[in-house]
């Protein structure tokens, strides 16, 4: 069973991986923190107060969330992830991208090599429909597939 | 590349590389980052900048190398700017061996990136505060100038008690704007955005405490604006030192505990004054704040010490950084709670943080900096902030006055008043 959602491209790219779902915004620089200061190979979230996310595999991944939170760092935090290689695949709101998300993946479109696919704008019913482990292919169009 | 915003000729040649690759690349961050906005022009940066990114903390090594390839081009800012506060003091904020090998991991390029930083267009060695509006610091945009700012507390002080224009921008962006002396056209830089989506009604009996009125505006409206009735009957219409400081901290409380980038004040602040109710949207919703509501939103804080009834062991008094008057007001308050519980000096290690300028000009104040040192508190201009990210010094019971700080770290949050009294005490208990 599949479900398609139309968002906005912020940037646009091609994707098929893995849905990682945060229901509550993700603070950016406390999920990465953990990983990055360790020069982790891959991030697992270490923000203690989004169990969505606790522990949770994140590079490679489609993050699914509502939108970001946290210190004004986020965005530096999303495009060091990305130049080091252990960035999410694709990061998927359901709400208007913030603008320190924003920030982040624009930096890590312009200023390194791994861009990190970005759609907004794709609805709660996205949110609530999207799973863990779902497999979601993302189009250069904006359109969001997700699969069971 | 296809834009949808306005750009001038200059503004496509330096897209196009005139400028070099560095400038171009520069440039186009800032053109996707107010595309998504929906932002329809660039509009000159009309005051200096005010970055976040003071520390040279080693996650952010890509940063590192966008400072490298900027410095590398001989690229700079166009005016001198200053920067968040410095993440150590060794000398007024003690640590133990364990926690100075975790900063020293954590901050190890801090030398190297305050180098990049100055090749960039640091303002100078005393730049580092996140209160660089401060007389003594210099940094003081007027009414009505457009700013690249980063900081959550400095961006909203800005906008709403200077009435300047800033968005609340990300690291490295805020940088960009600096550098290229334009920032794209959206949200709190537009008449429209500026306008409030709330009316706060304060209907308490007494004069509320800044930093648990802003946390409770912050949290109820988010990154929406506010229009605040009714605080000018405790605070005063004019905008003299106190009410500054007052509206400094409740900012920063609104800013951290939502996201909150501009807040209006009736009869205080400018834009307020100005236009009055024409600055409130249709339909705009309301929040009643009385005594019970401001109990509520305190009682709500989580405690999140290992051991609730831990004793602390140290007090951070400073988040945003305090102006000249809080640090003769505290020394006052310090002293007369000295007296009444009959003491000489502090229980509790205390430090106070201020800018390092602001900390120059409390030094010459020899009658009162004197009293301060003589009761054993502690002044220092570091961030609390980046100090209690370290994960070691995260496990200490730290308490603080400031609601930024409980926000983003496992400190714990007391009022002015209790807090003078944990500090002399040592103790939370009464």
């Amino acid at each position: 069973m599949k479900k398609e959602f139309k968002g906005r491209n912020v940037v646009a790219g091609t994707v098929q991986t893995t849905a990682v779902v945060s229901k509550n915004g993700m603070n950016t620089l406390a999920t990465f923190q953990k990983s990055l200061l360790a020069n982790k190979k891959t991030v697992l979230g270490s923000d203690q107060n989004n169990p969505d996310l606790y522990k949770k595999e994140i590079t490679g991944k489609a993050i699914c969330l509502p939108k970001t939170i946290g210190s004004t760092t986020g965005g530096m935090v999303l495009q060091s992830a990305a130049a080091m290689g252990v960035a999410p695949k694709a990061m998927l709101f359901s709400e208007s991208i913030d603008s320190i998300a924003a920030a982040g993946v624009i930096l890590a479109d312009v200023w390194t090599e791994n861009s990190i696919v970005t759609v907004d704008k794709l609805g709660q019913d996205f949110l609530d429909y999207v799973k863990d482990g779902m497999t979601v292919t993302v189009k250069q169009d904006g359109t969001v597939i997700v699969e069971q | 590349m296809e834009y949808k915003m306005f750009l001038t000729d200059e503004e496509k040649d330096i897209l196009n590389g005139s400028k070099g690759e560095v400038m171009a690349k520069v440039a186009k961050s800032l053109v996707m980052y107010g595309e998504v906005f929906g932002a329809k022009r660039l509009v000159p940066v009309t005051a200096p900048s005010h970055l976040v990114t003071s520390f040279g903390i080693s996650l952010m090594k890509a940063v590192f190398a966008i400072m490298d390839e900027i410095n590398d081009a001989g690229v700079t800012a166009i005016d001198k700017f200053t920067v968040d506060p410095r993440p150590l003091d060794y000398e007024n904020v003690k640590c133990n061996p364990l926690e100075k090998l975790v900063f020293g991991i954590m901050y190890g390029k801090q030398k190297d990136y305050e180098e990049q930083l100055k090749k960039t267009g640091l303002k100078d060695s005393n730049a580092f505060s996140c209160t660089c509006y401060m007389e003594e610091v210099g940094n003081i945009p007027k009414k009505g100038d457009i700013l690249s700012w980063a900081e959550s507390s400095a961006v909203v002080y800005a906008n709403s008690v200077i009435g300047a224009r800033c968005n609340r921008n990300s690291g490295i962006i805020e940088m960009f704007g600096a550098i290229l002396g334009k920032v794209p056209e959206f949200d709190l830089l537009t008449d429209e955005g500026r306008k409030a989506t709330w009316i706060v009604q304060i209907k308490t009996t007494k004069k509320p405490e800044a930093q648990v009125l802003g946390s409770a505006i912050g949290m109820k409206v988010m990154s929406e604006v506010p229009y605040i009735k009714g605080l000018d009957k405790f605070i005063g219409k004019e905008l003299n030192a106190q009410t500054k400081d007052y509206l400094k901290d409740m900012g920063a409380a609104t800013a951290s505990n939502g996201a909150v980038g501009l807040y209006h004040v009736e009869n205080l602040t400018p834009e307020a004054v100005e236009l009055k109710e024409a600055l409130i949207k249709d339909k705009a919703k309301v929040y009643v704040i009385d005594d019970a509501e401001l109990e509520r939103v305190k009682n709500n804080y989580p405690v999140i010490w290992k051991n609730a009834d831990a004793k602390p062991s140290r007090c951070f008094i400073g988040c945003p950084h305090l102006s000249y008057n809080q640090l003769i007001e505290w020394t006052d308050r310090i002293g007369k709670e000295l007296e009444k519980q009959g003491k000489k000096k502090v229980a509790l290690e205390t430090v106070f943080t201020a800018a390092p300028d602001v900390v120059a000009h409390f030094k010459e104040n020899k009658e009162y900096y004197n009293k301060f040192i003589s009761y054993g508190t502690k002044i220092s201009s570091i961030c609390p902030l980046m100090y209690m990210n370290n994960p070691i010094c995260g496990k200490r019971a730290v308490v603080t006055n400031s609601n930024k700080l409980r926000t983003y770290t496992t400190a714990r949050y007391y009022t002015d008043e209790e807090i003078a009294g944990i500090a002399v005490r040592g103790d939370i208990a009464r």
